[in-house]
């Protein structure tokens, strides 16, 4: 026990969570969007993989770690506009086309991988965004070390109150909000529910694109081919848990991943020596399946989630 | 733009669409060949002929169908329904454990195949059990549950390969012992490398067919799928027909894993699916759902992944092309059953 005391103290535990719970604070409120807007984006888990190849690869060719970010974020796009070309004004089945871009855009970076890297055995490493140096902060004892970050980090934060203040504060975010609860009444206000949703999808695949580029771009400085596993799916289970508001979502994303860096801190301990290590692995996935169970009856779900909307139809 | 129904649409439409779609997607093959620098011809031709250019391509290319075959009804029947069983490749690994708990000596002949392929079943339907029950009782989203079940259970998989499953005589490989011989599915022909999962698929196939076209249940699965609002309100035990279109489901998933182990592979290692499970969902919407169907675009799925290993070695494009390929033809495909059905109009 006084082990785990004795890791929840340190600074450097809970700066791996905030490190940890950036990419899935980018993700989560890329997905938060698309689906206040009425689409369930299961894209997500193959936008993260191009993210982070795309990312990891423009930097790697010469461009600067932030036009790698830009890059990320124009490759999740182009697979949002794929996604909710199909699934809003064509209205296809949300589930089925989140597969298929998932499935796509996984094997798109596979495939472009081995094209330009045919003969590496192992993946070329780049120079990763480094932790600021904040005048002032990072001085102080324990909170300097906390908040030893990148600058990706930091924008993931900015990122997550961006979304906050427009979902709440902007007439744009009123309009998203709407088109996921009642898209014909945004089409009486002479709004196209058609542009809204894509719009929401396309912008939120970027965000989950540059989720995907934080792990190359400013955790790991190298791209392997199984690098998200499963986290796009963990921040779908996190916009549950967050009952599809972005404070709650961050809050979420923090708490998933201090269990995360828990995990890996308890496979060194006694703890560590009795227990298999897979179940401190599985133990992300375990918590996500019982976020789940715990907000299912609480869920505010946006009443048009999964609902198509076709004008023809009344 | 808006989408209006066709009353009754054409049979040159119905099958052009499709089709249309398949030819799309080998545009896409093309141009994919051609960003790799190969002739788009001379790779078409290669795939083709890795799958289908001898009697030792067929042969892997129907042996690769069969674990397909399975994980495609599965989806298959659970989409029927609905129900968005995306945890194939979990019960998948379900049923490769039990082949391998019951297939190394527990029992011996003549009981060991049948029972170590009822038990798989069951372990697979459990697997699923889970997620439909939190759907059904609580309302919590199964894609969502069934995805994160893979992975825990890939490193529940682990965990055994290296703890109670460990082979001893495995030089450090995490792989299980191999099954007696005995617990190891015959081949069809003597001499010819097809084992009898092939087979079991085949049958497998057809009998989900006939739920599907001559049971009670089949016609519940069909109209919980189509409008489970009305099904209820028709009086059907909605809950019900979804837990049973799970069992089914888990089961066939599950014998994708058994016959793996039992026909193919002869023990379990954390590499026995290539993503069958995941695959399966593309083998059964190019199906249409329809569980003969899944037979064909099983083998067709299969054909693609064995001729593009084969096209790989010899024209150096990437084997993952198959993957582009495979996720190209779900997405044309969906789009082109839809145009079957209505048509785009202006405003």
């Amino acid at each position: 026990m006084s082990e785990i005391v004795d890791i929840l103290i340190s600074a450097s535990f809970w700066a791996a969570v905030i490190r940890i719970a950036s990419p899935l604070i980018l993700a989560t409120m890329g997905e938060l969007i698309c689906e206040r807007a009425g689409v369930l984006n299961l894209g997500i888990e193959g936008i993260m993989v191009i993210g982070a190849f795309t990312g990891w690869m423009a930097v790697y060719q010469g461009m600067p770690l932030w036009g790698g970010v830009a890059v990320a974020m124009a490759a999740g796009m182009l697979f949002g506009l794929l996604h909710s070309t199909l699934t809003v004004p064509f209205g296809l089945s949300q589930h089925v086309v989140g597969l298929g871009v998932t499935l796509l855009a996984t094997a798109s970076a596979s495939f472009a991988y081995r094209l330009m890297l045919p003969e590496v055995t192992s993946p070329p490493k780049i120079q990763p965004f480094q932790p600021l140096s904040i005048p002032g902060l990072s001085d102080l004892p324990w909170i300097g070390t906390a908040l030893s970050q990148t600058a990706l980090t930091w924008a993931a934060f900015a990122v997550a109150g961006l979304v906050a203040f427009t979902l709440y504060r902007t007439p744009l975010g009123l309009a998203v909000r709407a088109v996921g609860e009642n898209p014909a009444a945004v089409e009486a206000q002479g709004l196209s529910a058609t542009g809204l949703r894509m719009g929401a999808v396309i912008v939120g695949s970027g965000l989950m694109a540059v989720g995907g580029a934080f792990l190359t771009l400013s955790a790991f400085s190298s791209f392997f081919f199984e690098m998200v596993n499963g986290r796009g799916w963990i921040c779908i289970a996190l916009v549950v848990f967050g009952a599809w508001k972005p404070g709650k979502a961050v809050l979420g994303a923090i708490l998933f991943a201090a269990f995360d860096a828990l995990q890996i801190r308890l496979q060194q301990t006694s703890l560590g020596a009795v227990l298999p290590y897979q179940l401190f692995l599985a133990l992300p996935f375990i918590l996500s399946i019982l976020a789940l169970i715990l907000m299912s009856r609480r869920a505010e779900v946006p009443a048009a989630l999964m609902v198509p909307y076709n004008k023809g139809e009344r | 733009m808006r989408l209006e129904p066709i009353p009754n649409p054409s049979a040159a439409r119905r099958l052009g669409l499709p089709a249309l779609a398949l030819v799309a997607t080998l545009g896409v093959a093309m141009a994919l060949a051609l960003i790799a620098g190969a002739n788009p011809l001379a790779v078409l031709g290669q795939i083709a002929k890795g799958a289908l250019g001898s009697k030792l391509a067929i042969l892997e290319t129907l042996n690769r169908a069969t674990p397909l075959i399975f994980t495609g009804l599965a989806v298959a029947v659970a989409f029927r329904a609905k129900l968005w069983n995306i945890g194939a490749e979990a019960q998948l690994y379900a049923g490769a454990i039990v082949a391998v708990l019951l297939g190394t000596g527990a029992l011996g002949s003549p009981l060991v195949l049948p029972v170590s392929a009822l038990a798989a079943m069951l372990a697979g339907a459990a697997l699923l059990l889970g997620p439909v029950l939190l759907k059904t009782r609580l309302g919590v989203d199964e894609v969502v549950t069934t995805l994160l079940l893979n992975f825990i259970m890939l490193l529940f998989v682990s965990y055994l390969l290296e703890g109670p499953l460990k082979d001893p005589m495995g030089m450090g490989w995490p792989k299980s012992p191999a099954l007696i011989p005995e617990a190891r599915l015959p081949r069809i022909v003597d001499g010819l490398r097809l084992h009898w999962g092939f087979a079991l698929a085949i049958i497998a196939a057809v009998v989900v067919w006939v739920i599907q076209t001559r049971t009670t249940l089949g016609f519940e699965i069909r109209a919980v799928g189509q409008n489970p609002e009305a099904a209820r309100f028709a009086g059907m035990p909605v809950n019900t027909v979804l837990v049973k279109t799970a069992l089914l489901s888990g089961g066939l998933a599950a014998l994708a894993g058994w016959s793996e182990v039992a026909g193919l592979k002869g023990h379990l290692s954390s590499d026995l699916s290539p993503g069958f499970g995941y695959t399966g969902i593309i083998v059964a919407m190019l199906a249409l759902l329809h569980p003969l169907g899944v037979i064909l675009t099983a083998i067709f799925v299969a054909g693609i992944f064995v001729g593009s290993d084969a096209m790989s070695r010899a024209a150096g494009v990437p084997t993952y092309i198959a993957d582009m390929l495979l996720a190209t033809a779900l997405l044309f495909m969906v789009l082109a059953i839809l145009l079957t059905r209505v048509r785009v109009v202006r405003g």
